[in-house]
């Protein structure tokens, strides 16, 4: 028997040019089947009616760097609105001369939770230099010693504020939340009880009105002539309400906790402590964190409501700006600026926590 | 359980009392700290607004600032606490503030339930129409089945409500939140005619794309006295703001400005001697340096002056004096005589 494949020449038959490359690709991905199509031209044709309008909007037809009066004769974008009120949208009341300072400031906190990405990081070391890194960041916002001029809490405004009342609420928040979800699991009945009332009580009410509380509300009962500094008091209504949703996001992860993980820490003879820390928290923590990230990220979010209790966050600055008759009427350029400011923030957020959930994925 | 329920309400009613009958010493607290804290609004173009170095600005701000000069011959030592409209009187009540700068109207329930004082009005405002020329409309009586533009939540809603049910006329109201976004859409022409305060209006047109295009109808439909606002309960305090907002405007009526101040100081007019303090009297009565009301001029200036910088016709506002003119001008500024 002759053996067809015997024959030395052979020649490759490629697929028919359709079937590959970019023109395959797009067969295969945008027009298989009627149905996908039509989609796809539709979309398109979306596509051309807003693209061209908005790049020359924003980019072609945009001013930069000017006063209003050159806004007012374009039709384009008006960036100057930013360029020309940057340090107030970003700094608020700072004093102009000093802002070098929470600028420095946040860019330590920029260089610290970068350096602190990788878990291999984490140590004794690190820990310190947070705290030194907080310690610094405070000092230089507020000022007063080493010959540093003080700044009043109630100068601080912009985006300084946003990541203070961020990162101090949701850092303070998380642990508060660890304890209240363990105090609900508790067998005590006043634990308990408290935590449960606590849960469903500040669940039960939107942030917005515990902002009002903290603001309206609260100075009415302290002594006359006592005031507790604006910052703190929402910062403290932010932590309450935070620490209430990861309590809930955390007990559903102690409940993801097989019983025999307990009966296992127990026949060690672990205690309660050496339980919940050697082996409950750290598992069930993990599978936590998607939902844990997507509190934060919200809680992030949800700072802007200081707004409406008047403290000069990010939002509350821009709306400043705008306010201005020079520049009223540029909201959209403003708020465009500041969406990014916080998606850049809340998109860093989720992109790490994807990272350390499959660091952390022990099960395969 | 039935004794609690009727404690509770008791408490916190003492409580409020407290709040309300304590502090009968400001001046003292204020000179003790070393400044005074002034509520204002922090938006408001004109009246009260941090500008591109977050330095404070307005008509409001320069009334907070000339207390501060009577008190301390020094109008720079003011600290400003902006707040919202639902803030601004907790503010004031619970003493986080010192004296409220931030237009408010003066109505009879503020000065009695709210435990408040109001002194001298610094702005005669009241509320108008806004609309475009090509709606050939004369007068706000030919609104009939008008679409209206109004910020939500404001006494301007239920004022115009009011206005066109006693016109029996019909209308359309499109509630917008910020001004800033109300008035891009009345300038989208999403409604026929927008409502505000007058001094609102002026500044609203100075931004529109082309202001000849529209124009404020001459009906005002409420009065709006806005009035600095002090606590109940501390007459002294509340002459010392009452007087320094009177000083400016007698010191309009006197022609005295910060710019001829000096030379008045020689003046032998005894009415402006005793103004001056060069006849003493005056700063005693209100527990006050002599020179109180020259640091007021010298630093802040006289009424005229603070209009016309901050809300005058040479601002973006464009505000006519109007009602806001001395009395000898036909306006309602009046203030009593300094002896």
């Amino acid at each position: 028997m002759k053996s067809t494949t015997a024959a030395p020449h052979r020649e490759e038959i490629k697929p028919p040019v359709t079937e590959i490359g970019v023109i395959g690709w797009i067969r295969a991905n945008l027009f298989n089947g009627w149905f996908n199509s039509l989609l796809t031209l539709a979309v398109l044709y979306l596509l051309w009616l807003i693209v061209p309008g908005t790049v020359k909007w924003a980019f072609i037809d945009s001013v930069w760097l000017t006063g209003s009066e050159e806004c007012r004769a374009t039709d384009g974008a008006c960036w100057s609105v930013i360029s020309a009120n940057i340090r107030f949208i970003l700094f608020g009341f700072y004093p102009h001369d000093l802002q070098w300072r929470p600028l420095l400031a946040m860019g330590l906190l920029v260089a610290l939770l970068f350096y602190s990405r990788e878990r291999s990081r984490w140590n004794k070391m690190l820990a310190w230099s947070w705290l030194v890194g907080l310690f610094v960041m405070g000092l230089l916002l507020k000022g007063g010693l080493f010959g540093l001029t003080a700044v009043e809490s109630a100068n601080w405004g912009g985006l300084p504020l946003t990541l203070l009342l961020s990162v101090f609420g949701l850092t303070a928040a998380y642990p508060v939340g660890v304890v209240l979800a363990l105090g609900r699991q508790s067998e005590m009945p006043v634990i308990k009880s408290f935590c449960v009332v606590y849960i469903e009580l500040i669940r039960g009410v939107p942030l917005i009105s515990l902002l009002f509380m903290s603001s309206v509300v609260f100075p009415l009962f302290l002594p006359e002539g006592v005031t507790v500094n604006k910052i703190l008091r929402a910062q403290v209504a932010i932590i309450l309400f935070t620490a209430a949703y990861i309590a809930e996001v955390v007990r559903g992860g102690l409940q993801g906790i097989d019983r025999g993980q307990y009966e296992a820490a127990e026949s060690l003879g672990l205690n309660y402590f050496q339980t919940m820390r050697l082996i409950i928290l750290p598992q069930a923590l993990k599978i936590v964190i998607p939902p844990s990230v997507s509190i934060l990220i919200s809680a992030f979010k949800d700072t802007s409501l200081v707004v409406i209790i008047a403290l000069y966050d990010l939002l509350k600055t821009t709306q400043t700006t705008l306010s201005d008759p020079k520049w009223m009427g540029y909201s959209a350029e403003a708020y465009i600026f500041v969406a990014l400011i916080y998606f850049i923030c809340c998109f860093a957020m989720s992109n790490y926590s994807r990272k350390l959930e499959k660091e952390l994925d022990t099960d395969r | 359980m039935k004794h609690l329920m009727r404690t509770i309400p008791v408490m916190a009613a003492s409580l409020c009392l407290a709040t309300s009958v304590a502090m009968a010493g400001t001046l003292d607290d204020v000179k003790a700290k070393g400044f005074i804290q002034a509520g204002v609004n922090g938006d408001l173009f004109g009246f009260a607004k941090p500008d591109e170095k977050g330095v404070w600005r307005g008509l409001d701000v320069d009334t907070a600032r000339a207390v501060a000069a009577a008190v301390f011959g020094d109008a720079d030592k003011v600290k400003y606490t902006p707040l919202t409209a639902k803030t601004r009187f907790t503010a004031l009540q619970s003493g986080e503030i010192d004296v409220l700068t931030r237009n408010a109207t003066q109505t009879l329930s503020r000065d009695t339930d709210l435990g408040l004082n109001f002194v001298q009005v610094n702005y005669y405002d009241g509320q108008g129409f806004l609309v475009p020329k090509a709606l050939g409309v004369e007068s706000a009586k030919e609104l009939d089945g008008a679409s209206v533009c109004v910020l939500p939540g404001t006494t301007t809603e239920q004022n115009v409500a009011d206005y066109f049910r006693v016109q029996k006329m019909n209308m359309n109201p499109v509630v917008i939140e910020s001004t800033a976004e109300l008035s891009k859409a009345f300038f989208a022409g999403r409604c026929d005619c927008m409502t505000s305060d007058a001094s609102q209006l002026a500044g609203i047109r100075a931004v529109a794309p082309n202001p000849a295009d529209y124009k404020i109808l001459p009906e005002i439909i409420s009065k709006e006295p806005l009035a600095p606002a002090v606590r109940h309960g501390d007459d002294q305090w509340m002459d010392i703001v009452n007087y320094s907002v009177l000083a400016m405007i007698e010191a309009e009526e006197l022609g005295i400005t910060s710019a001829n101040i000096d030379e008045m100081m020689g003046s032998t007019d005894p009415k402006v001697q005793r103004f001056l303090g060069v006849s003493p009297g005056n700063g005693k009565a209100l527990g006050l340096d002599e020179n109180w009301a020259y640091n007021i001029i010298k630093q802040v200036g006289n009424y005229g002056e603070v209009f016309e910088r901050n809300v005058g016709v040479d601002t973006p506002l464009m505000l006519e004096r109007g009602l806001n003119a001395l009395w000898t001008n036909g306006g309602l500024m009046y203030s009593p005589p300094f002896k």
